[in-house]
């Protein structure tokens, strides 16, 4: 426990000292904030208070943002340490290379739940403020900050794991960007093609909501948007939320950031420094 | 006694080439072995396979009696890598803490260790503005935590001054005295001298010589070279008498068995009323290092 600690603190000092904490609650507020002021305008029609279309609004966006910041954030992890030469050195010591891992995770974490908390929180003043109906939003906001954190650790895991594999700072770069692509764009695009050419067969009642509890990001979006009841607010994909039971998708959030760190152990045990 | 290191018959293979072929060791609590060898002779391969970064294909290693890079084995030995590397936005302070805490003790201890190899000044700057050589003592600092029963140290005076290399051998010897068994490597002979028990060469991942500096002198057995300086005109007479000598100008290289050289000695010191000077050249360590290192088809 100790040595998973002090991984952490040293972590975090890193990503204090390389701005990734400034950086990564810039990024967040700033796009909280524009989406909050661009989110005004459709309330009036819909019936629900200003906060929960604000959340409708951050989900999608979280469901981009976290993702990569995430992954930016991770890919470095351990090919970073290759290409420095620090990980021989550091494999010698007491403890098992999960440890390692844990331990950047907490500090990485403890930087990304920084982050969501500051564009969520001020996403929730400003909605707060010009709407005092708004306070029937919260539950639904901080189920939002809460699933992001595993969203969050699911991709760093991920991204961990592929630096592991990469062995080198570029080649982890390339991973993480492809892999983001895939995840969070292509896999819905993918799977909206399916749909329309399925034309309601087979696929899309039976593998779909499937395939969407499969993939960390997708789960994410369906929990909170069947949880807030404001999926009329989202469209696209997001529209099958209700089809989907809840405990399925929530099982999805909780289970993927675990299955993240196996792979990344997995990947890192792999590794000869 | 038991063996802080026990090494037998050990093999590693990497695409076909015999980085490390049948290679035995021991190394006892309170000795230092040095390990010598080019590059490529298979020092840091044997290294990283005591540490447990490497897989070995045959063979047996024993690391403080268990297995190599086990939990065990990791919480008594200590490593210095070649080059040691560190993250430069930590400061050396930091960092030593960390390690400090991996090992379980209290981070609080890291401006001792510092002070003790000379740091104490730059502990609280990053290591990013250390040069080469103050990296180097950040990484003897860590390998000096929780007495180690066995340090494993990767050319560790490389980017060292000679001042510095002296307070560096003069700290193992502190730690050797105390009873940890320390294995060590370099590229050369001369950088090693006297500071260690005993001297392994390895060569194409082979051992080729092992013992003391005068084992290793008296095995190779290399000519001793006298240079004989005449006194004005009496060069030719004296290379008359020294058959086998070859002149250079007024001076005169001779070039003996160590079984010979006092024979030859004798033998000189009677045509002393010629002579101007005498001087006896015994093989360098960098001969006696090139002798085994090259023995085999370089």
């Amino acid at each position: 426990m100790n040595r998973i600690l002090a991984t952490a603190r040293t972590e975090f000092r890193i990503a204090l000292r390389n701005r990734w904490v400034a950086i990564a609650i810039g990024l967040m507020a700033l796009f909280a904030l524009v989406l909050s002021a661009a989110g005004s305008a459709p309330t009036g029609g819909l019936g629900v208070d200003r906060l929960s279309v604000t959340v409708a609004s951050l989900t999608s966006l979280a469901v981009y943002l976290v993702p990569l910041v995430a992954l930016l954030m991770s890919f470095d992890a351990i090919a970073g340490e290759v290409e420095r030469g620090t990980l021989p050195l550091l494999l010698t010591y007491p403890g098992g290379r999960v440890e390692i891992l844990i331990g950047k995770l907490v500090a990485h974490l403890a930087v990304l739940t920084l982050a969501v908390v500051a564009g969520y929180g001020l996403a929730g003043v400003a909605a707060l403020r010009a709407d005092p109906a708004a306070a029937a939003g919260l539950p639904a906001l901080f189920r939002l900050t809460w699933t992001s954190v595993l969203l969050g650790a699911t991709f760093l895991g991920v991204g961990y794991a592929l630096s592991s594999l990469a062995r080198r700072p570029s080649g982890a770069a390339g991973l993480a960007m492809g892999f983001w692509l895939g995840a969070v764009v292509l896999y819905d695009l993918g799977l909206l093609a399916a749909v329309v050419a399925d034309d309601g067969g087979w696929f899309t009642t039976d593998l779909f909501p499937l395939a969407l509890l499969a993939n960390p990001a997708d789960a994410f979006r369906l929990f909170n948007l069947a949880a807030s009841e404001a999926s009329a607010a989202a469209a696209g994909v997001a529209g099958a939320a209700s089809s989907v039971p809840l405990w399925q998708s929530a099982l999805s959030v909780f289970v993927w950031p675990l299955l993240a760190l196996a792979a990344a152990t997995a990947a890192l045990r792999k590794v000869t420094p | 006694m038991t063996s802080t290191l026990k090494i037998s018959e050990l093999t590693k293979t990497f695409a076909g080439i015999r980085a490390l072929d049948a290679v035995s060791l021991t190394v006892e609590p309170g000795s230092r072995v040095a390990l010598l060898g080019h590059n490529g002779a298979g020092k840091s391969t044997m290294m990283k396979i005591i540490l447990g970064l490497l897989p070995f294909d045959a063979g047996t290693v024993e690391v403080c009696g268990a297995a190599p890079g086990s939990a065990q084995a990791r919480k008594q030995v200590a490593y210095l890598p070649e080059n040691t590397a560190f993250h430069p936005a930590l400061t050396g302070e930091e960092q030593i803490g960390q390690y400090l805490a991996l090992r379980g003790e209290d981070p609080a201890k890291a401006r001792d260790l510092l002070d003790r190899v000379g740091l104490h000044d730059a502990a609280r700057r990053r290591i990013g503005t250390y040069s080469k050589g103050m990296r180097q003592r950040v990484g003897l600092a860590q390998a000096l935590i929780g007495k180690p029963k066995l340090l494993v140290l990767d050319e560790p005076t490389s980017g060292l001054d000679p001042v510095s290399r002296r307070d560096f051998y003069a700290l193992l010897d502190g730690l050797a005295a105390q009873g940890a068994a320390i294995l060590l490597s370099s590229h050369a002979l001369t950088e090693v001298e006297a500071r260690t028990d005993r001297i392994v060469i390895l060569s194409n991942g082979r051992m080729v010589a092992t013992g003391t500096l005068a084992d290793l002198r008296r095995t190779a057995a290399l000519p001793v070279t006298m240079h004989v300086t005449a006194k004005n005109g009496y060069a030719s007479e004296i290379a008359d008498a020294l058959p086998g000598a070859i002149r250079v100008g007024a001076d005169l290289r001779l070039s003996c068995g160590q079984e010979e050289k006092l024979g030859m000695l004798a033998r000189v010191a009677g045509l002393r009323d010629k002579l101007a000077d005498i001087e006896v050249v015994p093989p360098s360590l960098e001969d006696i290092y090139s002798h085994f290192s090259r023995r085999d088809g370089q």
